[in-house]
């Protein structure tokens, strides 16, 4: 891990409008990203954690705070911030696995013809769709066009990929298969990455950093570290999923969504 | 609940072998024929080609109403001794004319539309004024701008076509999920890239409708105009062709050229916007 962090996010208010509403998304969130880290965004619904991940992806703007790739402020969405969404149609119905990836790598002008092509169906062989490559988006699984929108993402080698509950849709077999190999991308090339998800399950097995966010409007409640276990807590004797919930909801406010996953 | 599993003995089909035996059978000879479209779609056709022989010769009043079989004569003896194709072909051009040069102002229309806010407010104005209007109401004045030629003919065809394209296109565009466009922003496109490579192949299923639809408003008209005009400019095409002979009596030949208009129309659906289909959305999953 490098000394300087490679994403700073320093008091960050964000704010959007409904018709009747200003409402306030996140209220000062500090946090920071170091290279390689898996840095998870975890709370309930309504804490701002997907509005974050936007603002750092460069789709919207904080009204308060800034936010710092690498020492420069965003401005605007880049290929060097790649999102991965939780939406299946996030791959372009009109082209193939293949010609997914390398519109990616053109469109952005970080490659040429060729060495797209190739780079491309290197990534592809790293999600295991090679037989696929020439498929159409409309025939492949759910969890296969996680995979492909995964792999896009890490084939742009960007600073970060930016991953928005990129496997809520998915069902819970493949969900858990689907974490598995993200993890075992990672152990290869060491991406760094910034997931969402509102699973407590699903954070702990993902992160190695878990920024805890409680709701209405998100604020930092705790950041955490995790080795993928679930471990007991040798304060309380708790396990640490437990104490996650506690620190989210109040004792008798039981949310299973959050357990579930 | 508990006096429930434990009265209950559990089961195990050991037995159980991983070899089925058929799961897949062939379909008949009868299925397969009906499953393609272009058999059911004959048959269609050759029903409602029956249904008007049966009709017109228990009518027997080929002034009126010629058969099937006489029109199908005089279709074939139209494009032999009467002229028939050059005035097809000379509809056609400026069909095409008209048509593809309205193609480009709903293209400029609808490009100026997504990307700024007056360029919306101003199509959105424009169509919701002038797509109610028939294009033919417009001839008597195109005449007066114009003149007697192509020059009326291809304003009222833009008209016709330059409406339903770009508020089909429009509403495509619209359509795009907040996603893909997200994904467009976030590989680096933007203004004309972006418009290119995710909005119109995005939106695509709407603007094919929009030119279905702007390609029969364009017959339509081309049609009507190319009568009204039959009675001026004396030279023309198809609808000149159907107007001429229904003043001389050759209703079979009158037939003839409304036969004409829907050969047309259905090679156009069937061949041409088919095979776009088959190769655009329906590869890409957007249709089935």
């Amino acid at each position: 891990m490098s000394d300087s962090p490679i994403l700073q996010v320093r008091d960050v208010t964000l704010q959007y409008k409904t018709k009747d509403y200003l409402v306030t998304a996140t209220y000062r969130v500090n946090f920071d990203t170091y290279s390689s880290d898996r840095f998870v965004l975890l709370g309930p619904s309504g804490c701002g954690k997907s509005s974050l991940l936007k603002a750092i992806g460069g789709f919207i703007f904080p009204v308060e705070g800034s936010i710092l790739l690498k020492g420069t402020q965003i401005t605007q969405p880049g290929p060097d911030r790649v999102m991965v969404f939780q939406e299946f149609d996030q791959l372009l119905p009109w082209k193939t696995v293949k010609e997914n990836i390398v519109f990616a790598l053109e469109s952005s002008g970080k490659l040429g013809k060729n060495e797209a092509q190739e780079k491309a169906l290197y990534y592809i062989e790293k999600v295991n769709l090679t037989k696929f490559a020439n498929n159409y988006p409309h025939t492949l699984s759910g969890g296969m066009k996680q995979r492909v929108a995964i792999a896009r993402g890490m084939a742009m080698e960007p600073e970060i990929i930016l991953m928005d509950e990129p496997f809520a849709a998915l069902d819970a077999l493949t969900r858990r298969n689907m974490q598995d190999e993200l993890l075992r991308l990672w152990d290869e090339t060491r991406f760094t990455i910034m997931f969402v998800t509102h699973s407590i399950s699903e954070a702990l097995r993902i992160g190695n950093r878990i920024l805890l966010l409680s709701p209405h409007p998100g604020r930092v409640k705790a950041e955490i570290n995790s080795d993928g276990t679930d471990p007991i807590d040798p304060i309380n004797g708790k396990r640490v999923s437990e104490n996650i919930h506690e620190m989210l909801f109040n004792k008798d406010e039981t949310n299973p969504e959050l357990i579930n996953g | 609940m508990d006096d429930k599993s434990t009265h209950r003995p559990e089961f195990f089909n050991d037995s159980l072998s991983s070899v089925f035996g058929v799961t897949e059978v062939p379909l008949t000879l009868w299925e397969k024929i009906y499953s393609l479209e272009f058999i059911r779609k004959t048959f269609i056709l050759i029903f409602l080609a029956a249904i008007w022989e049966i009709y017109a010769r228990y009518l027997d009043n080929p002034l009126l109403f010629p058969t099937f079989s006489s029109t199908v004569a005089a279709f074939g003896d139209a494009i032999l001794y009467g002229g028939l194709l050059e005035k097809v072909l000379y509809s056609l051009k400026i069909l095409l004319i008209g048509y593809l040069a309205g193609l480009v102002i709903a293209t400029i229309l609808t490009v100026a539309a997504i990307t700024t806010q007056i360029g919306n407010d101003f199509l959105e104005t424009l169509t919701s004024m002038f797509n109610p209007l028939p294009a033919i109401a417009l001839l008597p004045l195109a005449l007066i701008w114009f003149g007697l030629g192509y020059g009326s003919i291809i304003f009222v065809l833009i008209h016709a076509v330059l409406w339903p394209v770009a508020l089909n296109t429009h509403s495509g565009f619209l359509s795009v999920s907040p996603t893909l466009r997200m994904v467009g922003k976030n590989y680096g496109l933007s203004n004309f890239g972006y418009v290119a490579k995710i909005l119109i192949p995005a939106g695509f299923p709407s603007i094919l409708s929009g030119l279905k639809i702007g390609w029969a408003f364009a017959w339509r008209t081309l049609i009507a105009a190319e009568l009204v005009f039959g009675v001026s400019s004396g030279s023309g095409g198809l609808g000149w062709f159907i107007y001429e002979n229904k003043n001389l009596l050759e209703i079979p030949n009158v037939f003839a050229g409304l036969f004409t208009v829907i050969l047309i129309g259905l090679a156009v659906e069937n061949i041409i916007f088919k095979t776009i289909e088959k190769k655009t959305i329906r590869k890409w999953g957007m249709q089935n």
